[in-house]
């Protein structure tokens, strides 16, 4: 449950540098991928383009497509400066390939809403070098000047000519041309000249979802398959003591019962039985040291390590005096818990080691990781594992983990068969890496106009970086950690950041917005605090203090303007905003809520965001109506706790999902920007949480500290 | 284990398993038909839904014993080529995802719209219990009242 992602920064250096090598990615055709210039043969001039000589446009997705659009968002990149006919477009994950690295990690991976940044101008470039073979290949078989043919909609139009062909017609030809004849540097059209990218293209995933048919990981069925169910420790960090396969394996259907690094796999014809078996295994554990870990003694530990100093993220002229002479001092102290994903497709994998290979099938957001473990579990070079890349029923960051797939290869290896493990909901409530617990102690002085005078954060939680990439961790400082709340945009001469790296024995791991999710609540929420105690709206307060952030500005000030801010509300509702910048995009929201029985219930909430160039502003749209859900979600009821080292919460009856019942109307306003570009997965979660429990101290005077909300008293 | 028989799509299938396993896994493991998903595992989520005797049931709870003799519609069976009007409307609002709980979502639909041709707001809230972690509800409610109209 920790510890299997051992890359270090050296290789991640490595590896980055490589990438930098900059926009040949993508030109190196991966093995098997190779075609030759038959009349048959595709035309594939670069590792993301299979053009088809019966029309067929083939685009490799090189990112995993978990719900944030990447099957539509990246073919529509290339689409466009290829002229392709969109109705033409097919797709396909790419296999585990230095061609398909992210350039933003530097390894083959999906996270950080980097996906549709990554991908902008590369993909544009292929698309653009593509066309220009194929505008070459047209010319040379009518024996006319380039420059008098065009590209549109799948085919080379002669334009004096008004001749035609398809670029089906085209691609023997053109895969006879060579690339050395396009220059480097193809212009890319402007986005004024744009008919794909910009539009609302339906999603080319949708087909394959309603009916059934799109295949997620746990739907991988391969030749003498089994499936395997594993027991594991349920204390964080424990280990097998005794086991005895007796009761399990008499089990009908279950074949085999072995030991791997995080339990028993009980292996079986299918889930049930495996389920089954181990239902009755026998098994003992050695607790190890969290046996005694309890969320209150994460808690005293927390508010104790709050009184010594940190690491410092940030420092701005001398807060200390700055406090000492405010005309009114503000202090609060913030709390938030561990958070489980729940992705909906549970954690599964299927694995078949073999002694000439590997092959991975996997709902996996890093490819890079699943072909470095298969190598070293099946003990080969890593060219020989190939990592099938499934459909991902959610990812959130989850799935950036190993420890699924690291299950399913080293069960196939004892069992010498392939093999899918599968987790119950319990397995992926109670042994995920969980969202930080954090806590922090927040201070601000305002001067005698109620400005911030001084403003200082310190910021106590376990760090992700210190069990993923520990190398990064420098000094007690992990910059991500203290992500947005460094960052703090408001207007203030006095700030001080620091970071009080604090393990508590719970695995913490990569959650839909990160180290945002708990910076924004904590940040969003004070600046509230110091607008009231300056007696000030608190959105003409952050207005008033952001004039050195046009982008947050821009945002608060639509979502302000949409939501109707100021004007009067019906009876019992009412209103709180936040606005916060992360993965490079600026959201703010405004909440409006009412409160019954202690239930608060959010009505509709106002987003404007700012992502730069929009690919696609209904994927857009949708991904900011799901990152509120997400975040909604936690604030409202979002709590994993811990007692004698182990989850209290098992499954969706404890760990409360928001249903349809209980959605708000979400309004998307997208600013027209030719600014530099953002992610859109992730940012629209990290606002919601402040932007509710502003809007509940609106209602009710009473400060949310600490969350989730639950009943409000 | 004596066989036990019913219709899938319909389609007669006899199936020697244990009886009280789930209708989920004979779908999935036994009769290859997977579009049906594994969300919980305690009917909460709804991911498992499809038709039992055309009635909307939550299946990873249902021992295959239960189905004895009667007739199970999964969303492979909805209709050929996407042409249900609620898989028409899910693909006119773009509603999925990550898609995982999109069948469970269509079928709890379908039922809905097959007892109530035009449900209101209100009679959506009750009937869509399903959860969806991607947060596509409000595209759901969308194209539930689009496949109300003939999609």
């Amino acid at each position: 449950m920790s510890g299997s992602t051992q890359i270090t920064r050296r290789d991640f250096l490595e590896t980055t540098g490589a990438a930098g090598a900059g926009l040949v990615i993508g030109f190196h055709l991966p093995a098997g991928r190779r075609f030759g210039a038959g009349s048959a043969a595709p035309f594939a001039p670069n590792a993301w383009l299979r053009i088809g000589a019966d029309e067929s446009v083939l685009v490799v997705v090189d990112r995993s497509e978990m719900g944030q659009g990447v099957t539509t968002s990246l073919p529509m990149l290339l689409a466009e400066e290829l002229d392709a006919d969109w109705s033409k477009i097919r797709i396909e994950f790419a296999p585990a390939d230095k061609a398909y690295i992210n350039p933003m990690f530097g390894m083959q991976g999906t996270g950080g809403s980097t996906s549709v940044r990554a991908a902008y101008t590369p993909l544009r470039k292929a698309g653009a070098a593509a066309r220009e073979l194929l505008l070459t290949a047209a010319a040379a078989t009518w024996g006319v000047d380039k420059a008098t043919c065009r590209a549109e909609n799948g085919a080379v139009v002669h334009t004096p000519s008004k001749r035609r062909l398809t670029y089906g017609k085209l691609v023997a030809k053109a895969a006879t041309v060579s690339p050395a004849s396009v220059p480097a540097d193809v212009p890319l059209k402007k986005p004024e000249e744009w008919k794909i990218l910009g539009t609302r293209v339906k999603r080319l995933d949708t087909p394959p979802k309603v009916d059934g048919s799109a295949q997620f990981g746990i739907d991988v069925k391969t030749p003498g398959m089994l499936v395997a169910v594993i027991a594991r420790s349920p204390v964080f960090g424990g280990k097998v003591g005794t086991f005895d396969a007796t009761k399990a394996k008499a089990v009908p259907g279950v074949r085999q019962v072995v030991q791997v690094s995080t339990g028993i796999a009980v292996v079986a014809d299918g889930y049930w039985a495996a389920k089954k078996g181990r239902d009755a295994l026998d098994v003992t554990w050695d607790e190890g040291a969290n046996a005694q870990v309890s969320s209150a003694s994460i808690s005293q530990v927390f508010a104790q390590r709050a009184q010594q100093p940190g690491a410092q993220a940030r420092h701005d002229g001398d807060p200390e005096s700055a406090l000492a002479a405010a005309a009114t001092k503000v202090d609060a102290a913030y709390e938030l818990p561990f958070l489980a994903h729940a992705t909906m497709e549970p954690m599964n994998c299927t694995a078949h080691v073999r002694a000439d290979g590997v092959d991975i099938w996997a709902p996996t957001q890093f490819q890079t990781g699943a072909q470095g473990l298969g190598a070293k579990i099946g003990g080969v070079t890593p060219d020989k594992v190939r990592v099938h890349t499934t459909y991902l029923g959610g990812g959130f960051g989850r799935r950036f983990e190993l420890d699924f797939m690291q299950e399913a290869l080293e069960t196939s290896k004892a069992v010498k068969a392939p093999v899918k493990v599968v987790w119950s909901r319990e397995d992926d409530i109670q042994n995920a890496q969980y969202r930080p617990a954090c806590y922090h102690q927040m201070r601000a002085g305002l001067d005698a106009a109620g400005q911030p005078a001084a403003w200082t954060q310190r910021i106590v939680a376990p760090s992700i970086m210190a069990r993923v990439f520990p190398d990064t961790v420098k000094n007690g400082l992990d910059g991500e950690a203290v992500e947005g709340a460094m960052e703090m945009p408001y207007t203030t001469p006095n700030v001080h950041v620091d970071y009080v790296l604090t393990d508590t024995g719970i695995p913490v791991g990569f959650w839909r917005s990160v180290n945002n999710s708990f910076n924004a609540f904590v940040v969003e929420s004070f600046i509230d605090e110091l607008a009231h105690a300056a007696k000030k709206d608190p959105y003409e307060y952050r207005r008033d203090l952001l004039g050195k952030a046009p982008r947050h500005l821009g945002v608060l000030n639509l979502a302000a303007n949409k939501a109707g801010w100021g004007t009067p509300l019906p009876e019992g509702r009412s209103r709180g905003i936040a606005v916060w910048k992360s993965f490079d995009s600026y959201v703010a929201e405004v909440a409006e809520i009412s409160i019954t029985d202690g239930d608060v219930r959010v009505h509709r909430v106002v987003c404007a965001v700012d992502c730069g160039p929009v690919v696609n502003p209904s994927i857009v749209e949708a991904q900011m109506q799901s990152a509120i859900v997400y975040g909604l979600t936690a604030a409202l009821w979002g709590e994993i706790g811990i007692d004698k080292g182990r989850v209290q919460q098992s499954n969706f009856h404890n760990y409360r999902m928001l249903r349809l019942a209980e959605m708000p109307v979400v309004e998307v306003h997208i600013v027209p920007s030719t600014d530099a570009q953002g992610g859109a997965g992730e940012p629209g979660t990290p606002p919601i949480a402040p932007a509710v429990c502003n809007a509940i101290f609106a209602a009710t005077g009473k400060r949310i500290r600490k969350l989730p909300i639950g009943k409000i008293a | 284990m004596p066989p036990i028989s019913f219709t899938v799509n319909g389609k007669s299938e006899t199936v020697n398993v244990a009886p009280d396993t789930p209708l989920l896994w004979v779908l999935r493991d036994t009769l290859g038909l997977t579009g049906t998903k594994f969300g919980c595992g305690i009917a909460q989520c709804g991911a498992c839904t499809v038709h039992l005797d055309g009635t909307a049931t939550r299946t990873c709870v249902l021992p295959v014993s239960a189905v004895a003799g009667k007739r199970v519609t999964t969303i492979e069976g909805l209709s050929k080529n996407r042409s249900h009007p609620v898989q028409r409307a899910w693909i006119e609002e773009d509603v999925p995802q990550c898609g995982y709980c999109q069948s469970g979502q269509i079928m709890a639909a379908v039922a809905l719209l097959a007892k109530n041709p035009h449900p209101s707001d209100a009679d959506i809230d009750t009937a869509m219990t399903n959860i969806c972690r991607c947060g596509t509800y409000q595209r759901i409610r969308a194209a539930i009242h689009r496949a109300a109209q003939g999609a």
